[in-house]
């Protein structure tokens, strides 16, 4: 159990950084009212952020050259999406997915 | 999901999103493990910091002694998207009083964002503080919990994702976008596909050119505004 200064000063600054990014927003649209542009934007937001953190998962990036496909992750993906299809349970696709992964790094596929 | 929005039923919709943060605590706790931080610095980083992808760079750029401004500028980055999100987020509690605005700003995470996206489909746009809490807590101790067991196992298990476990996260947004494309009734299921694929491409070709985080952030926003054109022109 350690702890140095750099680190006290990583985890207090990063804290403060990340406490911000997530606090001010409330703050802002509590106290304006926020154009009708803004709005339509942000509705898009939810869609496309989710879209991306799954992309960020089924893509490999090379610097430099064309991404390629995570294959493991792209392969559990698809039982994964078929257990959101037919149950509609988020708690399915979780299970499913890991389940399909599990058997995946069995076989060492991927 | 249903549409009641008290604590107990927060507690209820966001234990699917669990088994994501235990998978990935229990990896971060094990990568900080080996990368020689001690108990406390991961207590530090997970209850303090609280940002998941964040904290993996922060380890790493912690063990190849890069400097101050560099850590606090790439967890910037890697948070950047945080604004986004509490934004979104935001407009559904501006009849809240200020303070309860600021507590739930402060442990918005994409889970338990993407979870609130997915439970206002079902209560026409409406979200309360009673749930928002029970989620952001839930989701908050779990993690913490996840990363400092995962540090204390560490040197114990071998190979933690020959379970699969990895994969929980992905497969939770999996899950919860494909919810919001089947739930959300404003955009509509055309404009979402198109947004979605949108979204793919862009990020497909960013990540050649650029950091994976920057470009999630580009392709977002690209996204966002190709989705505003597109709707213009229907």
């Amino acid at each position: 159990m350690s702890i140095s200064l750099t680190e006290l000063w990583v985890i207090l600054g990063c804290g403060a950084i990340t406490v911000l990014s997530r606090v001010l927003p409330f703050a802002f649209v509590k106290s304006l009212n926020m154009p009708a542009w803004l709005i339509s934007f942000l509705s898009f937001v939810p869609i496309t952020i989710m879209t991306a953190l799954c992309c960020e998962s089924l893509f490999v990036a090379h610097a430099g050259h064309l991404a390629t496909l995570n294959v493991a992750n792209c392969l559990a993906a698809i039982p994964a999406t078929l257990a959101g299809v037919l149950t509609k349970s988020l708690l399915m696709v979780v299970v499913v997915g890991i389940m399909a992964m599990a058997v995946l790094r069995y076989f060492s596929i991927g | 999901m249903s549409p009641s929005l008290t604590f107990r039923t927060g507690v209820r919709d966001v234990l699917p999103t669990v088994f994501g943060y235990i998978g990935v605590g229990l990896a971060f706790g094990i990568v900080a493990h080996t990368s020689h931080l001690s108990l406390l610095v991961v207590a530090g980083l997970s209850f303090v910091v609280y940002a998941g992808s964040a904290q993996f760079i922060i380890t790493s750029m912690l063990l190849l002694h890069d400097p101050l401004s560099a850590i606090f500028i790439s967890t910037f980055l890697v948070n950047s998207r945080m604004i986004l999100m509490s934004t979104s987020l935001a407009q559904y509690f501006k009849h809240e009083s200020l303070t309860r605005n600021l507590l739930i700003g402060t442990l918005v995470t994409d889970e338990t964002f993407a979870l609130a996206m997915n439970k206002q489909n079902k209560t026409n746009g409406k979200l309360s503080f009673a749930w928002q809490s029970a989620a952001n807590v839930v989701a908050y101790l779990v993690w913490g919990i996840s990363t400092v067991v995962g540090a204390i196992l560490g040197g114990l298990i071998a190979d933690p994702t020959r379970f699969g476990f990895d994969f929980a996260l992905t497969a939770m947004f999996i899950g919860l976008v494909y919810l919001q494309l089947i739930s959300d009734k404003h955009l509509g299921m055309t404009l979402q596909l198109s947004v979605m694929a949108f979204v793919a491409l862009a990020y497909y070709f960013l990540i050649g050119v650029m950091s994976q985080n920057f470009a999630l952030l580009v392709a977002t926003v690209a996204g966002c505004l190709f989705g505003m054109e597109l709707k213009k022109c229907r």
